[in-house]
């Protein structure tokens, strides 16, 4: 088997995988049991986006989705920040 | 093509990793397991895949974004898990019950939100309900002298 089949086949999986991997952290964030638990959820569904932005750059031999992957990983960390800063403040009142 | 293979094999690790960030952070019992899980894996998954992404266009603007991509998970991603984790401690989320140790217990200044090493004694911990198990492993030892037969020795 050629480099060029074993990438065909293996490319869909990944797929899947990344989004089976978005399923069952979209479960953790609804169930969650604690607002920890739902911002590390969010967090790392941020992640997975931008390694699936990743993937659709690899598929449609578009490497401007990059940028996008780029910016995306940029607002997630500002955004986990801020979440993390809020949940202190709200342990600081309590 | 010698790249597509490499490129193939890159990105069956990524994917596995990340899969395995999103099993550990279903399966883990508590919000700092979960979070161990989450943050390592998820930061080599995406890594391995930029890595993929940037053998596969063989450019060296692209390869140049990936590897900044890479760069910028592997730098933030333990800046969120730190930030996260001690809002979590402070907030007093239930440990997992089977844990032994909590290195942390009585060295926050609840108050003002600063680590010290002096007032152990006089701050209780933020978590309730573990008092009891870590007394009986000997892992508060500023709580009371400890006594050498029972560590077992």
């Amino acid at each position: 088997m050629s480099g060029a089949q074993f990438l065909a086949v293996v490319k869909p999986v990944v797929f899947v995988m990344i989004g089976a991997a978005l399923l069952l952290v979209f479960v953790r964030l609804a169930r969650g049991p604690s607002l920890s638990d739902r911002v590390i959820a969010l967090d790392l569904i941020a992640v997975l986006s931008v390694g699936f932005i990743a993937m659709v750059a690899f598929e449609a031999d578009q490497p401007v989705f990059l940028d996008a992957a780029i910016v995306l990983a940029l607002v997630a960390f500002l955004g986990t920040v801020a979440f993390a800063r809020y949940l202190e403040r709200r342990a600081h009142d309590e | 093509m010698m790249n597509d293979a490499v490129a193939a094999v890159l990105l069956f690790i990524g994917a596995s990793f990340l899969l395995l960030a999103g099993v550990g952070l279903l399966r883990m019992p508590d919000v700092f397991s979960r979070m161990q899980a989450a943050t390592k894996a998820s930061t080599l998954g995406v890594a391995c895949i930029m890595v993929a992404v940037a053998v596969h266009f063989n450019d060296l603007g692209i390869t140049m974004r990936a590897l900044a991509a890479s760069v910028f998970f592997l730098l933030t991603a333990p800046v969120t898990a730190h930030l996260v984790g001690r809002a979590s401690y402070f907030l007093g989320v239930p440990l997992w019950e089977g844990t032994v140790l909590d290195e942390l217990r009585g060295h926050y200044d609840l108050r003002t939100h600063r680590l010290e090493s002096s007032f152990a004694a006089t701050v209780p911990s933020p978590i309730s309900g573990l008092g009891a198990p870590l007394d009986v492993h000997g892992a508060a030892p500023h709580d009371r002298p400890r006594h050498e037969d029972e560590r077992g020795g």
